[in-house]
């Protein structure tokens, strides 16, 4: 019963992971592509690591895991936040989106 | 001490006793403390605690069932032939106050796929978000401030 559940885990994690990849190729700008990169990339991730904690099933393991979903839950919306924040900031050409008046690139601020 | 605290040591003395010290038992002992703390609550006076539990539990469920949502919505579009994301970049108002709040506002909204946060405005009060299925901005803006923000206010600022 174990070994199905972490053979699910897993084959579902890894073809996350190539949904992810082919995503990053054919999607048709940055924002989108960040989409589909980064956040399924953490799903799929998440989903390995949960898999490795229950095949192994003990303590140390259990908590080591749990540390690496909350460390990637923790810094990839970050650097997904500070590239998108970027790409806007410096007018990168968006697909086909459409933008409130308001939201003209954010000028760049000098440190 | 406060409620938080002696909920984590009821749930390290249950660890104690049953002296087995697995994350599972942890977990067991503190839904058990959580119970006696209840059922004493007349004793202490009531606290914003138990609610909070309540509400952060509900965050972190509702977050999950949203990811898995939403990364079926972006897998499907990735692998159908035709494209369907209609992009946009909305603006969203903004009530939640703390810096802890905004930041995990934000955070989830970049971590469910479909939605990413680009920039918060100087003055703390609008949020642009940029979205990938935004056939109806109005309908989508409605769903992130009645959905994220409001578990998040219900969860770090109290009702």
């Amino acid at each position: 019963m174990t070994e199905m559940i972490v053979a699910g885990l897993i084959l579902l994690g890894g073809v996350f992971g190539v949904i992810g990849a082919v995503g990053l190729l054919r999607m048709p700008d940055v924002l989108i592509r960040m989409h589909a990169s980064t956040k399924i990339g953490t799903l799929a991730c998440g989903l390995i690591v949960i898999a490795a904690a229950v095949h192994f099933g003990s303590t140390d393991i259990t908590i080591r895991a749990v540390a690496i979903v909350l460390f990637l839950l923790l810094t990839a919306p970050i650097a997904a936040h500070m590239i998108g924040r970027a790409a806007v900031s410096t007018g990168v050409p968006l697909w086909n989106t459409r933008q409130p008046p308001s939201a003209t690139p954010v000028p760049e601020k000098t440190p | 001490m406060n409620t938080f605290g002696t909920n984590i040591l009821l749930a390290l003395v249950w660890v104690f006793l049953t002296g087995s010290a697995t994350l599972g038992n942890l977990l067991s002992g503190f839904v058990i403390g959580y119970g006696a703390l209840w059922l004493i609550q007349p004793l202490t006076g009531s606290s914003q605690y138990f609610r909070r539990v309540i509400a952060w539990a509900k965050l972190v469920l509702m977050f999950l069932y949203e990811l898995a949502l939403s990364s079926w919505e972006v897998a499907l579009d990735i692998l159908t032939p035709k494209l369907r994301a209609r992009p946009a970049i909305i603006e969203v108002p903004l009530d939640v106050k703390t810096d802890a709040g905004i930041l995990l506002v934000t955070n989830l909204i970049s971590l469910t796929p479909g939605t990413l946060s680009l920039d918060v405005s100087d003055d703390r009060k609008t949020l642009l978000v940029h979205a990938m299925f935004a056939d109806d901005p109005e309908a989508l803006r409605a769903r992130l401030k009645s959905g994220m923000e409001r578990w998040v206010i219900d969860a770090v600022e109290g009702p």
